[in-house]
């Protein structure tokens, strides 16, 4: 708990605080990045990208030992990532533009493929006689424990190019997103814009190989942006979001990991976002379960009470517990189920605006349509004084003709 | 011979048998565009099987197994239910689920990880398909002799049964599964029940993905899922044709990548072997590349009609 507080504050130390702040930098340019990449609807194109980030790391590892004798070299290590990173985003963007195949079956066979072939080449460098194999295998599910401040300082200046990369192209990648053709017709090369997107994502991935490793990295840029499109339907709001939740969970993840040796601060990074993730999936008043649950409550209440209100204008018998109770409450009726005075005037409004919307349905049935709920909300919410007067007179009309 | 009986007999079956089990499973996601379903259980069946270890405190296959299974369909759930109540797009549900999973499996194998398990994440990746040894299988007659067959490592057996077990269903389901793959809304009008036919093709990637998972590792389940159905896709506009693409590509590629692991260091002058499972999976994307290079039915629009 006293390393925990620590951690948090900044005070265990230099190491662990340059590499807090790097993984927070990082976290945060992966959660600007992954919101457009989700917007796009291309979430798991990540995916494909970090897996086929191995087997350049390996090739890079392997020409770095031959020459050196020891392949951490973190640098070189990066560029070989990127470089077959790219070469599985052009295989993938060319399966799915050339063959019928769909962009998910692209997706899976290059970073099976890629992956797999990574995984032929570590056991050729196990075979090796280089320094260091053992470090290789950190970058599958991350290390930060061993982790240089050399090494965090990179990863946060890198992350902090993105960011500012992200800035300026805002305006332009919110545009791909949203309406593509539109961006075309307004002079923008969406084809391009697209590929600016999924580089920047191959460098979000790259640099944080380090971090949480290249399976969890996926997670960076899904789970933070998933979680912040709970609290707001503005895009850039969101991609604020994104990235601050980002940073939160790197920031949670690596301080709780420094409080035990040998903890996976990956794997705590990743934890920490599906947690705020959890959070807002429930709790959001625009989207989250719980406000849908309530929402759902309020609507049926508010249609029991209704129906009941007619069934007590219309003399009928109600049978239903729910409605019995919702009009016991507001004093509609008496224990008994004879209505009082309260629930006779509440009943004979319920009936009247019942007539009003009929009216309004029968008069206006497009703009009916188009009004959800119309006839279960009071109609003064919805309708203008004026409009109502002029429906009132209808009614009237309609009144004398019938008699 | 004496020495292929021993070594390479018995994981090179193993390897055809789950590569052509995945592959068959696989024509079905390929072509629901749900291929990355088997990447995602794939990926959780470490927690499942890391709990699994922690509950019962042994390492054997069964307990294991059931594990996976459980977190198989609690992935499933969870998916549906953040999509559904969350408004999700399904492949971000699936990103977060999966990705969350594995890192709870990480983080309970590291936490544990000092009691000395022999349980490591490299192992679940690239499986240990090598270790599978014969050692009465001694020469051709063993193959006949009851005392050697008895002998046989006990995941031949296991991976023969899924296979069958997945055969047996598919042939039963074939035109339920059919009519829901190409047309769901059709499939649930005629009561085809499309729901609980998907219900059932996950399990069973889930059953295959498992028993692939103990034997030759998780990497080559999802590249057999993918890349043979995939490449059997390209070749021809016919579904049962297309499946016996897939199977002889995944027969293809998991001997061809046996065979290359074991002997190609050796023809580059190389003492050790390489990975078998990651070799298996590399020529089946080899396969799939040719397949996108030249195969006759490649294009989106089937340019020319098929016969």
């Amino acid at each position: 708990m006293e390393t925990w507080w620590q951690a948090l504050t900044f005070t265990l130390g230099y190491n662990t605080g340059v590499v807090t702040l790097g993984a927070m930098l990082l976290a945060a340019g992966a959660g600007m990045v992954g919101t457009f990449v989700l917007l796009r609807k291309r979430a798991l194109v990540s995916d494909a990208i970090s897996h086929a980030t191995l087997p350049g790391l390996a090739l890079a590892f392997i020409l770095v030992g031959m020459t050196t004798g020891d392949g951490r070299y973190l640098p070189a290590l990066l560029l070989g990532a990127a470089a077959s990173a790219a070469l599985g985003l052009w295989a993938v963007q060319a399966i799915s533009d050339h063959t019928r195949l769909g962009e998910d079956a692209a997706i899976g066979a290059v970073l099976s493929t890629f992956f797999a072939f990574g995984v032929v080449l570590i056991t050729v460098i196990q075979s090796m006689t280089v320094l260091g194999q053992s470090g290789l295998t950190g970058y599958l599910v991350g290390a930060t424990a061993g982790m240089l401040a050399s090494e965090a300082k990179l990863i946060a200046a890198c992350a902090l190019g993105l960011l500012a990369a992200v800035l300026v192209l805002r305006r332009d990648l919110l545009l791909l997103c949203f309406d593509a053709d539109f961006a075309r017709t307004q002079g923008l090369d969406t084809r391009r814009l697209d590929l600016v997107l999924l580089m920047l994502l191959m460098a979000v991935v790259v640099i944080g190989l380090k971090v949480t490793g290249l399976i969890l990295i996926v997670a960076l840029t899904i789970i933070p942006p998933v979680a912040a499109r709970f609290w707001t339907d503005q895009p850039m709001r969101m991609v604020a979001l994104a990235a601050v939740l980002g940073a939160l969970a790197g920031y949670l993840g690596v301080t709780l990991s420094s409080v035990r040796e040998g903890l996976p601060t990956g794997a705590l990074i990743v934890l920490s976002a599906f947690v705020l993730f959890l959070v807002s999936f429930l709790f959001s008043p625009r989207r989250g379960v719980l406000a849908s649950l309530l929402a759902y409550r309020r609507l049926r209440q508010r249609i029991h009470l209704r129906q009941g209100l007619l069934a007590l204008c219309r003399d009928e018998p109600i049978f239903d517990d729910l409605t019995l109770a919702l009009l016991r409450r507001h004093g509609y009726i008496r224990r008994d189920g004879v209505a009082t005075q309260a629930g006779l005037v509440a009943a004979r409004d319920a009936e009247h605006e019942e007539r009003l919307w009929s009216v309004y349905r029968a008069s206006y049935p497009d703009d009916a349509l188009h009004r959800e709920h119309a006839g279960l909300v009071p109609i003064h919410e919805v309708l203008s004084p004026d409009a109502i007067m002029a429906l009132e007179t209808q009614l009237m009309g309609r009144r004398e003709v019938v008699r | 011979m004496s020495e292929f009986m021993m070594f390479s007999l018995v994981p090179m079956t193993v390897a055809v048998i789950i590569s052509m089990t995945c592959a068959l499973l696989g024509n079905f996601l390929v072509l629901r565009r749900q291929s990355l379903i088997g990447d995602a259980i794939s990926h959780v069946a470490l927690p499942g099987i890391v709990v699994s270890f922690l509950l019962t405190g042994v390492l054997s296959s069964s307990a294991m197994m059931l594990g996976a299974g459980v977190s198989a369909l609690v992935t499933v759930g969870m998916i549906e239910l953040i999509r559904r109540l969350g408004r999700v797009e399904a492949s971000a549900a699936m990103g977060v689920v999966f990705t969350s999973l594995f890192a709870l499996g990480v983080l309970l194998l590291e936490w544990h990880g000092a009691s000395g398990v022999h349980l490591d994440v490299e192992h679940a990746l690239y499986g240990n398909l090598e270790s599978l040894i014969w050692f009465d299988g001694t020469s051709l007659a063993s193959l006949v002799d009851p005392a050697a067959l008895a002998d046989l490592p006990p995941q031949l057996g296991r991976a023969a049964w899924v296979g069958l077990v997945v055969v047996i269903m598919l042939v039963v389901l074939r035109r339920h599964l059919v009519l829901g793959s190409f047309d769901p809304e059709f499939a649930a009008s005629v009561s085809a029940r499309p729901a609980l036919v998907d219900l059932v093709l996950v399990t069973l990637v889930a059953i295959a993905a498992i028993a692939a998972f103990e034997a030759v590792g998780s990497i080559i389940v999802i590249a057999m899922f993918i890349c043979p159905a995939a490449a059997a896709r390209l070749m021809t506009n016919r579904l049962d044709h297309q499946v016996a693409w897939s199977q002889l590509f995944a027969m293809v590629s998991a001997v061809i990548g046996y065979l290359v692991a074991g002997h190609g260091p050796g023809w580059l002058g190389f003492e050790a072997s390489f990975s078998a499972a990651g070799m298996i999976a590399t020529v089946a994307g080899l396969i799939l590349m040719l397949a996108c290079l030249l195969g006759p039915r490649r294009g989106r629009i089937g340019a020319t009609v098929a016969g």
